[in-house]
């Protein structure tokens, strides 16, 4: 007994063969938008890479790529057996390869449903990859005379002027480094020396943050330096301060950026491959 | 005799028309290009509005987008008279109104240079209010909470970080203003006191400058205050410190920004210009070659088509004739109406 059997006569064929024919080149263009959905998430993440340790995994973007490639092959495919097929002339050399085609294209949207999950889940991997790498910017920061860090400080500070945050939880990871060169520091001064050897790691170590975390809607002048002493700024009380400096960690900032993107995406690639 | 004259057999004429057809469908696309090109300048001259003093001058966008929406019309218009052509029962109907069509599209094509024209020109009074406004935007940089100015303090941070600049010619501007609002002063302390009694107006001066003017690509954490004080830093030289804030002044920088869209928006009216100028001439060969059919009955026979009927010399003393006539015309009623006036 059949699946599903339905009967069909010339005109309802015709129609049909036509029906399917416009879904297989939407199909195509689907494919396309799927495949500049996973371009522009490649450059997004390489964008980033930085903040992410250079070792964020490319596997989503370029899955999404190769699905977006092959669904655009074989709607092509598809569309141009659905046109033959209102010709029995020409539909009788596509008949042999008919049914393994229709195989692959299950397999296919299989494939492309797994994408869409993936798209959602890859997103814990995502977070874990930015606490990491941000941390290790924040230290990196002040290395700007060493090779391969030196653009470390202009894109930290570029990423918290862009996203709106500061640190990697929240400003206060600022006070935990360093984020001044020791080129900078006048060695010889009691006040550094002090600061120096106030701590194990003879780090030093101050309650400022760089001038990327200021909130240009403060209605005054930033105050970057000695947060945490009310003395030292006339009318300041940091605990209630709230427009000063963002008060948005990077990470949380970071991730809520990418995780709409992933939702987007896989929201996106997950309805195509319902009609398929 | 005409100018520019083309024989035409009938495969000709439908191939002219075809082709005109195709670039008045070109010609819609690039109208509906000059009016969202006309919009998007309207936007961006509204985000800045704040930095111009809330008074520059609307006029390119909105002529640019007039413009725009006037090309569509004509356009479209035109290239359903391209396809109508192709049958001569349509074509009758569209006949008496083409030369009247004809001679708009040629004064359109005028106003589309014109418009051109203005981008190019229209960069100087920009220069003018912008210089004008940023130095109010700057003066009202601390009045957080004034009402009408608390979000200029913003406004202006933003601007500096997004164009990379700092004050209105150099970072120097700011050691001339007071830029931090007297709420945030401590009077009673013996330093500020002193730097305002310092200066005739009053004002609390330093040789500091915001956080947005810091450019994040120095390699030491930004330098704002005591700038021009090289022992205040360690290893600070301010004659030599290059990276620490941006060089470059705000009105230089918007300038170049607002001049640089202005050449490419008339750089693209200008080629819309040729496009249309282009069509128009096409739809006068296909006019006067449908109008000069050797045998009037049979649509397949040769014909003539041009440009101008008679050379540009005769055309012109035809239409300054024809100007004279009508504006005797007008006399010899007038006349006549004072005659019948008098008489009664």
């Amino acid at each position: 007994m059949p699946f599903m059997p339905v009967k069909f006569n010339l005109q309802k064929r015709v129609k049909l063969a036509q029906g399917l024919w416009m879904i297989y080149w939407l199909s195509v263009i689907v494919g396309i938008l799927i495949f500049s959905l996973g371009l522009f998430f490649k450059v997004e993440l390489r964008k980033r890479s930085e903040m992410m340790d250079n070792n964020e995994s490319h596997l989503v973007p370029n899955l999404l790529i190769l699905v977006g490639l092959l669904a655009g092959g074989v709607s092509a495919f598809g569309g141009k057996v659905c046109h033959d097929s209102l010709d029995p002339v020409k539909f009788a050399k596509w008949k042999p390869m008919l049914k393994p085609y229709l195989l692959l294209c299950c397999g296919f949207n299989v494939l492309m449903l797994f994408t869409a999950l993936l798209c959602f889940l890859m997103q814990f991997a995502v977070y874990l990859t930015l606490a990491e790498g941000l941390k290790n910017s924040i230290k990196f920061y002040k290395d700007t005379d060493t090779p391969g860090r030196c653009f470390m400080k202009r894109t930290l500070d570029m990423t918290q002027i862009e996203f709106r945050c500061c640190g990697n939880n929240n400003f206060r990871d600022w006070f935990e480094v360093q984020w001044i060169s020791n080129r900078y520091l006048d060695m010889s001064n009691d006040l550094v020396k002090d600061r120096v050897l106030s701590n194990v790691e003879g780090k030093y170590l101050m309650d400022s943050v760089p001038f990327s975390c200021c909130n240009p809607g403060s209605p005054r002048p930033c105050i970057q330096h000695h947060l945490t002493n009310n003395t030292a700024h006339y009318d300041y009380d940091h605990r209630i301060e709230e427009l000063n400096i963002w008060s948005r960690g990077c990470r949380e900032a970071l991730f809520a950026y990418f995780s709409s993107m992933m939702n987007s995406i896989g929201a996106s690639s997950s309805s195509p491959s319902c009609w398929r | 005799m005409a100018l520019m004259l083309v024989k035409f057999d009938m495969k000709k004429r439908v191939k002219l028309a075809q082709t005109i057809w195709f670039l008045y469908w070109f010609a819609v696309m690039a109208g509906v290009l000059v009016f969202s090109m006309g919009l998007f300048f309207k936007i961006e001259l509204r985000k800045r509005s704040e930095l111009m003093d809330n008074n520059e001058s609307h006029l390119l966008p909105n002529v640019l987008i007039l413009m725009g929406l006037i090309a569509c019309g004509v356009n479209a218009f035109g290239g359903k008279v391209c396809y109508d052509s192709l049958d001569p029962s349509k074509f009758i109907k569209w006949k008496p109104m083409l030369k009247p069509f004809l001679m708009f599209c040629v004064g359109f094509n005028g106003l589309l240079f014109v418009t051109a024209l203005l981008c190019f020109v229209m960069r100087i009074p920009l220069q003018f209010t912008l210089a004008e406004g940023l130095k109010n935007g700057m003066r009202f940089y601390k009045d957080t909470d004034t009402p009408g100015r608390c979000y200029m303090k913003r406004t202006l941070d933003l601007m500096q970080m997004e164009f990379r600049c700092c004050g209105n010619d150099h970072y120097r501007d700011w050691f001339e203003i007071q830029w931090v609002s007297n709420r945030y002063l401590d009077f009673s302390a013996k330093e500020v006191k002193d730097r305002i009694g310092s200066n005739v107006d009053g004002q609390y001066l330093m040789d500091g400058v915001p956080f947005s003017c810091c450019n994040p690509s120095s390699p030491r954490p930004c330098i704002q205050g005591q700038m021009t004080n090289n022992t205040a830093h360690y290893s600070y030289d301010h004659y030599t410190e290059e990276l620490n804030v941006w060089k470059r002044g705000c009105r230089e920088a918007m300038v170049s920004y607002y001049g640089g869209l202005m050449n490419t928006i008339g750089a693209l009216v200008l080629l819309v210009t040729m496009l249309e100028i282009a069509v128009t001439i096409g739809l006068q060969y296909i006019n006067s070659s449908l109008s000069s059919l050797v045998n009037p009955e049979d649509p397949e026979s040769e014909s003539e088509g041009w440009i101008l009927e008679k050379t540009v010399g005769e055309t012109f003393t035809d239409i300054m004739a024809n100007m004279k006539a009508m504006s005797k015309g007008g006399k010899v009623e007038e006349e006549a109406e004072a005659g019948v006036a008098t008489v009664s």
